[in-house]
């Protein structure tokens, strides 16, 4: 039904995708895998019209096509439901699911039919809500509903589902497959995304697998193991990393740098308690919304605590703001890096810069020459390529952006440097410089936290692994004592079952 | 509306009661009912205080009168705001297409092509200010600023001072009193309230309006949905502009002449006007009804300070008082909206 070959995106000096091929055929369900940054969404834009292809073909029903836009797209009989739902809170229900198609006469909508038609199509789906309502007043599950009958409302032949599970419960995802399968046997051709295997492996037919923005292959669902897809999806590249010396001790065993007692704090954590000793990697292991950025966040400053204390070299301190906990050598690296990070207009040689001069005041400028030595050390130091200091920061790779990033909390020469999720959507090169760079740091006496969703990294970085569950440290424990597995499951486990 | 409610009343057996389905359905519209609620208080404000000859046929129907150019740029600028964009250019765009009219008068040339000039250079300096926005990526702020510089320069370039109009068809529009007992209503107020009827069935039953909601509710989804997105966005500052010109059009034929410096911070006021009328400056929420409610609390306040004899920097200092409010209690409502979700 449709075919990509040969798709390249680029966004700057990155290569969101490489020469991915991808075929879907009518009336079956093709998974997209992959993990975060693998290019799934950027296929899926590009396949829906949102991007253009830099170089590769489309093909739909045997003939060639390019989409100027999504309207084209939706023309030509491809629905999307994406990722983040896409829709207008500020319009009706029925607005939402008819614009762009809606009944009218002599070019007046007419808002009865239009109503009528949306009915139809929501309950098609189950769904029995007013038409007339405002999206903006339903929940998340509903809008997301609503996002999908919006898709298949149109006559469509292709049917792109990005995530549209992932705010949906147990029952609305089963409507929401039986919905899919009456649309196979109508012949019409299902991508389907989605990061739950079960579900996959449930709905889907065929998996095509990303990695970095590379094609790893195509799969039949019935003919691959589990264990293959998730090898297939995270591939190797632990080979490469530089091994430290490590010890097998459940508590710190130099002195304890910072330590919290019973921190809670408004937003997902609560009642946390951290040691981290001198010259230490605290590894922290959780899921998204675990708690893992709630704990980093109201160790550094950026939250506001509701109970507990945190000490510092074995005195009470108020970390109340971020620019608090700076001045005590506590610094924050937000997951965000696009948006809490890095500033994207500004060349290296400022970003390096901007928190030493903030920290310094501005009064204090630090004569420009001295700036430039100092940046380009660091840019040195952490091989930032290219090694251009002028550039705006914003056209490098995301990993020589993680480490302008670094290179700009460094210069504070921080006590604990708190990394959230540091090697989130770059390259496995720089992943592993930067989980290097990291053991180095923490070589040289600094003592850091670091936060990655990817288990076993956190295992191979940190000494010691904190275990984040619902809000709590449910266990803190040597990292050579766990094992991938062991480690899944802490956090995995419902809380019941602990101990 | 009473047939939404009538059919909303019926259902109350099953499930959400009316006024919760009402609240799902025109929550939005809370303001703009703040809005009514204080029209009428000030009108029974200034009954009570004013030893009741404020409420008269006459002074309601001046009111329309004194305000009809102000409607009509209130409604081109809501279609602007709906989009999460400002005009500030319309009080400028006002002043240049009334004195080119005055002066194509002047110069002997009939009304016919007088008319049609001034409507047509307001939507060219709109069109230009619509593609710089959609085009060129400018901030609607900074194009239209740049559209009021560009439209009070061309004001003087057509005449330094101001220039008197004897055409009577044009200073008909203003004369002619059309009576109903103690009412009356002109030419130009008809043209006011046909402005707004016109606005609120193109946004509200067209596609193009409805596109207009949809890019104030999130541009990026709107464009995903497959609308065509940049053409509306061009088309609204296009209407704000064509609605500049025929706002020139009533202020030339209220004040029988045109003056280069006429409407310097009119934009302002019609701005303000929007906003007390329940159009969020965010985009997506608002009702081009409200939008001429609002005209109608900023000339009341305006005739009562009047009344009162009072100093017209009072008028300043209500308005500004009232739009703090209606602004904090917009945000109010989507705090609360984004809070549910």
């Amino acid at each position: 039904m449709l075919e990509v070959t040969g798709a390249t995106v680029r966004f700057g000096a990155d290569a969101a995708l490489r020469r991915v091929d991808f075929r879907l055929f009518p009336g079956e369900v093709h998974s997209l895998m992959g993990e975060n940054g693998a290019g799934k969404s950027t296929l899926i834009k590009a396949i829906t019209g949102a991007l253009a292809l830099d170089e590769g073909t489309l093909t739909l029903a045997g003939e060639t096509v390019s989409f100027r836009d999504p309207h084209a797209a939706q023309a030509a009989g491809i629905g999307t439901v994406y990722q983040e739902i896409e829709l207008l809170p500020n319009l009706s229900v029925a607005e939402n699911i008819c614009l762009g198609r809606e009944p009218r006469r002599g070019g007046v909508i007419s808002a009865r039919a239009m109503n009528a038609r949306a009915h139809e199509f929501l309950l098609d789906l189950g769904l029995d809500v007013d038409p007339a309502s405002t999206l903006g007043t339903h929940s998340l599950a509903v809008q997301q509903l609503v996002a999908i009958a919006r898709a298949i409302s149109a006559d469509v032949r292709v049917l792109v589902l990005d995530e549209p599970t992932s705010s949906l419960d147990l029952d609305e995802v089963a409507e929401l497959f039986r919905i899919i399968r009456e649309l196979k046997t109508r012949g019409v051709a299902i991508l389907f995304v989605s990061h739950f295997l079960d579900q996959v492996y449930e709905i889907c037919d065929r998996v095509t697998v990303l990695r970095d923005g590379e094609l790893v292959g195509e799969y039949l669902t019935r003919e691959l193991l589990r264990i293959d897809l998730v090898q297939k999806m995270l591939g190797r590249g632990a080979s490469e990393l530089k091994s430290r010396d490590r010890l097998a001790d459940d508590e710190p065993d130099a002195a304890v740098v910072l330590r919290a007692r019973g921190v809670s704090s408004a937003r997902g954590i609560n009642d946390a308690d951290v040691d981290l000793g001198e010259g230490e990697v605290l590894g922290v292991a959780g899921l998204l919304g675990s708690g893992r950025t709630s704990l980093a966040r109201a160790l550094t400053g950026v939250n506001r605590l509701e109970s507990g204390v945190i000490r510092i070299e074995s005195q009470d301190v108020r970390l109340d703001s971020p620019r608090r906990a700076m001045s005590l050598g506590v610094v924050y690296s937000s997951e965000d890096r696009r948006r809490d990070g890095i500033v994207a207009e500004l060349s290296v040689l400022d970003n390096i810069t901007l928190a030493l001069q903030s920290e310094r005041g501005i009064l204090r400028q630090i004569p420009a020459a001295r700036r430039r030595e100092l940046a380009a050390s660091w840019v040195e130091a952490l091989d930032i390529r290219p090694p251009d200091l002028d550039r705006p920061a914003g056209t490098l790779s995301g990993g020589n952006q993680q480490k302008v990033l670094l290179a700009r909390l460094l210069a504070l020469s921080p006590r604990v440097l708190v990394l959230d999720e540091p090697t989130r959507g770059i390259d496995v090169g720089a992943k592993v410089e930067i989980q290097n760079l990291v053991g180095e740091l923490a070589d040289n006496g600094m003592s850091v936290v670091f936060i990655s969703a990817e288990l076993e990294e956190v295992l191979r970085v940190g000494d010691r692994v904190a275990v984040v569950r619902d809000g709590r440290v449910v266990r803190t424990a040597a990292a050579v004592e766990l094992t991938a597995d062991s480690l899944l499951a802490l956090v995995a486990q419902p809380d019941e079952d602990e101990e | 509306m009473t047939a939404t409610m009538a059919r909303s009343e019926r259902r109350t057996g099953a499930g959400p009661s009316a006024f919760q389905t009402f609240l799902s359905r025109h929550g939005g519209m809370m303001p703009t009912f703040a809005a009514v609620l204080i029209l009428l208080l000030l009108f029974v404000g200034a009954e009570a205080f004013l030893r009741g000859d404020f409420i008269s046929g006459g002074n309601i129907s001046a009111l329309l009168l004194d305000n009809a150019y102000l409607m009509v740029l209130a409604v081109g600028m809501t279609f602007v705001i709906l989009t999460g964009g400002i005009d500030l250019s319309v009080g400028s765009v006002m002043a240049f297409t009334g004195i080119l009219g005055a002066k194509l008068l002047a110069d002997g040339l009939p009304a016919a092509i007088a008319v049609p000039a001034m409507l047509l250079g307001g939507a060219a300096i709109g069109l230009f200010i619509g593609i710089l926005v959609q085009y060129f990526g400018v901030q609607p702020f900074i194009a239209s600023l740049a559209g009021l510089f560009l439209g009070r320069g061309l004001a003087f370039i057509v005449s330094l001072s101001s220039i008197r109009v004897e055409d009577t068809s044009l200073l008909w529009l203003q004369s002619e009193r059309i009576w109903m007992g103690a009412w009356y209503i002109t030419p130009t107020g008809i043209i006011a309230l046909s402005t707004v009827a016109i606005a609120a069935f193109v946004l509200h039953l067209t596609r193009f309006g409805r596109t207009i909601y949809a890019i104030g509710g999130n541009e990026q989804s709107a464009r995903l949905m497959g609308l065509k997105v940049g053409r509306a966005k061009v088309l609204a500052y296009v209407i704000s502009g064509s609605c500049a010109g025929l706002a020139g059009l009533i202020l030339t034929a209220y004040s029988g002449a045109g003056y280069p410096r006429n409407g310097i911070g009119t934009e302002l006021d019609a701005i303000a006007a929007v906003v007390i009328g329940g159009t969020l400056l965010t985009g997506g929420r608002g009702y081009v009804v409200g939008s001429m409610i609002g005209v109608f609390v900023y000339g009341t306040i305006k005739s009562v300070i009047n009344f009162m004899g009072a100093e017209q920097s009072w008028m300043q200092i209500i308005v500004g008082a009232l739009l703090l409010l209606f602004i904090v209690v917009q945000r109010a409502i989507v705090a609360r909206s984004e809070g549910r979700r």
